[in-house]
């Protein structure tokens, strides 16, 4: 399960890198939440994996009987996954603006802020 | 619950709060003033209390350290705490005269206290996890402080800010995620002792790297500063001495923090990276600032330059060059901060901010060429000021362990740095305007809001330089506590098992 875990993040880091080399910005962006998707599994994987045993305590024990899955990396991802979701919805509506108000979306276009020329 | 650990975070995020319900109100930018004030008094005692103490630690919610969160302030993380609200206090007040009601309306001082909270709790926390989330915090507040104005240079300042930003965040993640799976634990203090137990002690330093370059584009060390100089020009003066002033710190404070109290395990490769990338980031920094003609933009390619001194600091590891680190981190928010104030107050007395267009502040309002050459000089290391006892520091530190070529290219740093200064100085100050304008400090909205920080973080500034003794014990008993752990660890974890 690991390994298949391991080649899928794989998988999404290069579709990521390669979609985040493109000039276009709309397509940089679901590079750049493929790539955190990949880092959230990352985090979820180097939990360690424990299919079928949820971790619950029983009734009358302090902590649970037996091995059971990790809780923290989960709590980790989901963390992570909502502050992801936030900064992707800013970064969404920023390239949205981005391209009303300069007109295009190719960040080799964006020159703006940085003339080639400084005016002088 | 120790109070004095919590309350420079609550006190922030409650005025953002406040600040937020009185956007529409003249009020709500002297509850940002009113709200930093008391940060500033919440950090005075931070102060008080770890030097007394060492290092202070709490576990919110009372969860036993390493399973809960930990927020732990030592000596380091104290005085960044309290030279963040010595900033934010300066600029809140500055802001009076800066910021406009468009921009009270749109939230200025809500998001501006954010960013205050978030870089605080990056200073305190003693989690890695929770690192990330202060940085997403201070992140998300500068998104919004970077595009308030919602011009055209700002959102394409801040498309580039906020792509390669969002970039080293996913990698910080991943580096997170990969040193729990090794070591079974993000706590710090207890991170520092499982790193030992590792073994595969190769795979620790790749994800040693993986930190390295994630806070590397914080700190904008070459090659990963892009994003600076595409954006700090463009928001408002306020934002923009904030963000000069701290949000690069907080990088190499994460630097410092990790490479010295965690990733210690192989110091030949990780520290001889880090001076190569710190030799090259001051002289690219220096060689840009000296190809521009934007005020605002000579002092960003400044930045880059200075935080390759940091770097170095921290790249020597030793405790020479840790005060030299440390002392220079203090120093340089200060006169940064100051620096990108006074430009503000230059664009509004002249009409720009491109030096060749402007003029004649010198003759019209020496009051402010002389506030200006205090932390230009400083900037340049000239004495007295505090930027020639932190360059000093850091010069002797490398010559001390005989690192000619090293020392030269930091003393070389230096000169470069003057020319830029004097390029400023020259055409902003002294040449008369090309228009003819006499710019007059009198003519000036809020005059005192806006000549009042500057005038006390430059007397900080001379403070410092005529005054180092005290500041560089400090520095060295932080160096102290930073280069043996023990304390830290003790104080996180109770007794070491």
């Amino acid at each position: 399960m690991e390994q298949l875990l391991s080649i899928l993040i794989g998988i999404l880091v290069a579709s990521a890198v390669y979609l985040m080399l493109a000039r276009n910005l709309l397509r940089f962006l679901f590079g750049l939440i493929l790539l955190s998707n990949a880092a959230n599994l990352t985090i979820f994987v180097a939990g360690r994996l424990t299919p079928g045993a949820p971790p619950l305590v029983p009734d009358g024990l302090d902590a649970p009987a037996g091995v059971v899955a990790n809780a923290l990396p989960q709590a980790l991802v989901l963390t992570a996954i909502v502050i992801g979701f936030g900064l992707f919805a800013f970064a969404l509506i920023l390239a949205f603006r981005a391209y009303q108000s300069l007109g295009t979306l190719n960040t080799d276009e964006m020159r703006v802020a940085e003339p080639k020329e400084p005016h002088s | 619950m120790s109070w004095y650990l919590t309350l420079p975070l609550a006190i922030p995020f409650l005025t953002a709060i406040i600040a937020y319900l009185l956007r529409a109100n003249p009020v709500g930018a002297w509850v940002s003033i009113i709200g930093s004030g008391l940060g500033l008094l919440a950090s005075i005692a931070l102060m008080v209390v770890v030097l007394d103490a060492g290092v202070v630690a709490g576990q919110m919610g009372n969860w036993p350290a390493p399973f809960g969160i930990t927020l732990v302030a030592d000596l380091l993380s104290a005085v960044m705490v309290l030279i963040t609200a010595i900033t934010g206090f300066a600029v809140a007040i500055y802001a009076l005269g800066d910021i406009t009601e468009r921009q009270a309306k749109l939230g200025y001082h809500a998001l501006f206290q954010l960013l205050l909270a978030g870089v605080t709790g990056a200073f305190l926390t003693g989690d890695l996890f929770n690192l990330y989330v202060w940085f997403e915090v201070m992140l998300i507040a500068s998104f919004g402080l970077l595009i308030l104005n919602g011009g055209k240079e700002q959102i394409d300042g801040g498309v580039k800010y906020v792509a390669l930003n969002l970039i080293s965040t996913i990698l910080f993640l991943t580096g997170i995620g990969l040193l729990y799976g090794m070591t079974g634990t993000l706590n710090f203090a207890d991170l520092a002792l499982k790193v030992e137990g590792v073994e595969n002690q190769g795979l620790l330093t790749v994800v040693a790297m993986m930190f390295m370059v994630a806070f590397g584009v914080k700190a904008a060390v070459f090659p990963l500063f892009f994003w600076l100089p595409a954006a700090y020009h463009t928001p408002s003066f306020s934002v923009s001495a904030v963000f000069a002033g701290l949000l690069t710190k907080v990088g190499v404070y994460a630097l410092i923090r990790t490479f010295t109290l965690v990733f210690d395990h192989d110091i030949g490769f990780t520290h001889t990276v880090l001076l190569w990338v710190a030799c090259l980031t001051m002289v690219i920094g220096v060689l840009g600032a000296a190809a521009q003609s934007d005020f605002r933009k000579i002092l960003s390619f400044h930045i880059i330059s200075q935080i390759g001194y940091m770097v170095l600091g921290l790249a020597l590891m030793t405790p020479l060059a840790l005060v030299g680190a440390v002392f220079y981190l203090v120093h340089h928010i200060i006169v940064k901060a100051n620096l990108f104030l006074i430009a503000g107050i230059a664009k509004r007395l002249t009409g720009g901010t491109e030096v060749y267009q402007i003029g004649g502040l010198y003759k019209s309002a020496p009051l402010l060429a002389i506030l200006f050459l205090i932390p230009a000089f400083s900037l340049a290391g000239f004495p007295p000021l505090s930027g020639f006892w932190a360059k000093y520091i850091i010069v002797k530190a490398t010559l001390d362990i005989e690192m000619w070529f090293v020392a030269f290219i930091a003393l070389a740093v230096g000169l470069m740095t003057i020319y830029s200064m004097t390029k400023i100085w020259a055409e902003a100050f002294w040449k008369n305007h090309p228009d003819g304008i006499q710019p007059e400090l009198k003519n000036l909205d809020h005059k005192w809001a806006q000549l009042i920080p500057v005038a006390g973080l430059a007397a900080l500034t001379v403070f410092i330089g005529l005054n180092p003794e005290p500041f560089v014990q400090f520095a060295e008993r932080t160096t102290a506590q930073l280069l043996d752990p023990t304390a830290y660890i003790t104080t996180v974890l109770g007794e070491v098992r």
